[in-house]
C-alpha cells in the first residue's frame, strides 16, 4: 500500500506476478478445534482424535474446509486493507492439515482488470503447504479501488459483477 | 428429506431444493470468534469507526456464509441432528456410497452479511458423474449450490460444492462425511 493511499491497495499499485508476502501459523489441537466450533461444524473428525483416527483413517483431527476460508480471507486482506472487497474463492482440498504442522501460506497474482461497471479487479492464485506439500489451493478474485475516492463495498445490483 | 437414488437424479438436477432459513440472526460474538481463530485484524471486523466508513456499518467476513446456517449441535425436542448440505447425505444414502469427502467448493460473494440478518439458504443439485474409481475407492462425483438470500430478498451468496461419494476397497467403516 501506498502512503498515499493509507489503508487502502489501489488497483494501480499491483501487477501481475506479484507476491503476496508469505504467512507462516504453527497448528495446534486447539486451532483445530477453536476453527471448528468457530465455523459451528460439530462433526468429531475435527474435535475428537480417535474418531479421526479409526473412522477417517487420518493421523489426527484435521482443520475444517470452512476454517480454512476464513484463513485464506485473512491472508487476502492483511495484503489488500479493508477496502479489498471478495468476489470469489475456489478451493481444492489436496491434503490434510493437523496440530503439529506448521502452515504457509503464499500467493501471487495473476490478473488483473476493471470489469465493464468499472470496477477494479485482482486475480490471485494462493495455496496453504506444509513442509512444501499444497495442502489446499486457492483461486480468488478481490475487488480493488481503482483511485483514491473509490470504494468496491459501494456497489451493489448490477454495479456488482463478482 | 428422502434418498436420491440413479432414477431420481435427472428430475432433480437444476431444483431448488430444502429452503431453510437460519436458526438464529447473523450475530456479533461468532464473528469475533471466528476472527479470533485465524487471527483476522481486519478493522472492518473490530473498529466500528471503520467499518461505518469503508461497509456502511458492521459486516460478517464474506467468508462466514457458511456459518449462519448451520443447525444447532442440539436443540429442545429435535428428534435427529439436522444436517447441513442435506442433498448431499440424500445422495449417499440413495446411492448406497457410505463414505464421502468434497474435493472443492466454490464461493461467490453478493451483498455483505450483516449483523442481524436472517439468511435464507436453497440447495440445487447441478450434477451428478457416472462411477468412477478414485485412490478412495469407487464412487461418484456431484456438485451442489447453495444460495444464500438475506431477509430482504438480496443475493448474498452462492456456494458450489463438488463432493464425491464412494465406497471403500475394503469394508466400509461408517457414514460420516470429511470436510
Amino acid at each position: 500500500m501506498t502512503a498515499a493511499t493509507g489503508d487502502r491497495r489501489l488497483l494501480g499499485d499491483v501487477a501481475v506476478g506479484d507476491e503476496l508476502p508469505p504467512l507462516s501459523y504453527p497448528v495446534t489441537a486447539t486451532t483445530v478445534v477453536l476453527g471448528a466450533l468457530a465455523a459451528r461444524d460439530w462433526r468429531p473428525m475435527h474435535h475428537d482424535k480417535d474418531f479421526a483416527v479409526e473412522r477417517n483413517g487420518t493421523r489426527d483431527i484435521f482443520l475444517n474446509t470452512p476454517n480454512q476460508a476464513a484463513w485464506f480471507e485473512r491472508f487476502v486482506t492483511d495484503w489488500t486493507g479493508p477496502y479489498g472487497r471478495l468476489q470469489r474463492m475456489t478451493f481444492r482440498m489436496l491434503g490434510s492439515i493437523f496440530p503439529g504442522d506448521t502452515m504457509v501460506f503464499g500467493g501471487a497474482v495473476t490478473g488483473t482488470g476493471v470489469d465493464d461497471q468499472g470496477c477494479g479487479w485482482v486475480a490471485l492464485d494462493i495455496s496453504v503447504s506444509v513442509d512444501g506439500d499444497a495442502k489446499t489451493t486457492c483461486s480468488a478474485r478481490v475487488a480493488l479501488p481503482v483511485a483514491a475516492d473509490d470504494n468496491p463495498w459501494e456497489r451493489r445490483g448490477d454495479r456488482w459483477k463478482p | 428429506m428422502s434418498a436420491i437414488g440413479v432414477d431420481d437424479i435427472e428430475r432433480l438436477i437444476g431444483v431448488e431444493q430444502y429452503e431453510e432459513e437460519g436458526g438464529f440472526p447473523v450475530e456479533q460474538g461468532y464473528i469475533w470468534t471466528t476472527c479470533a481463530s485465524v487471527e483476522n485484524g481486519n478493522p472492518l471486523f473490530w473498529d466500528e469507526q471503520v467499518a461505518e466508513r469503508v461497509t456502511g456499518g458492521p459486516i460478517a467476513p464474506p467468508t462466514m456464509v457458511s456459518v449462519w446456517f448451520r443447525p444447532h449441535h442440539w436443540a429442545p425436542g429435535r428428534a435427529t441432528q439436522g444436517l447441513p448440505l442435506q442433498i448431499h447425505f440424500d445422495l449417499k444414502e440413495g446411492l448406497g456410497l457410505p463414505e464421502a469427502v468434497m474435493s472443492d467448493n466454490t464461493i461467490v460473494f453478493h451483498e455483505p452479511v450483516r449483523p442481524g440478518d436472517r439468511l435464507v439458504t436453497r440447495q440445487i443439485l447441478r450434477s451428478v458423474s457416472d462411477e468412477k474409481t478414485t485412490k478412495l475407492g469407487t464412487g461418484r462425483f456431484w456438485v451442489i449450490d447453495v444460495v444464500y438470500r438475506n431477509q430482504r430478498g438480496d443475493l448474498v451468496a452462492v456456494e458450489s460444492y463438488t463432493g464425491f461419494g464412494y465406497r471403500r476397497g475394503v469394508a466400509p467403516g461408517g457414514s460420516e462425511a470429511t470436510s
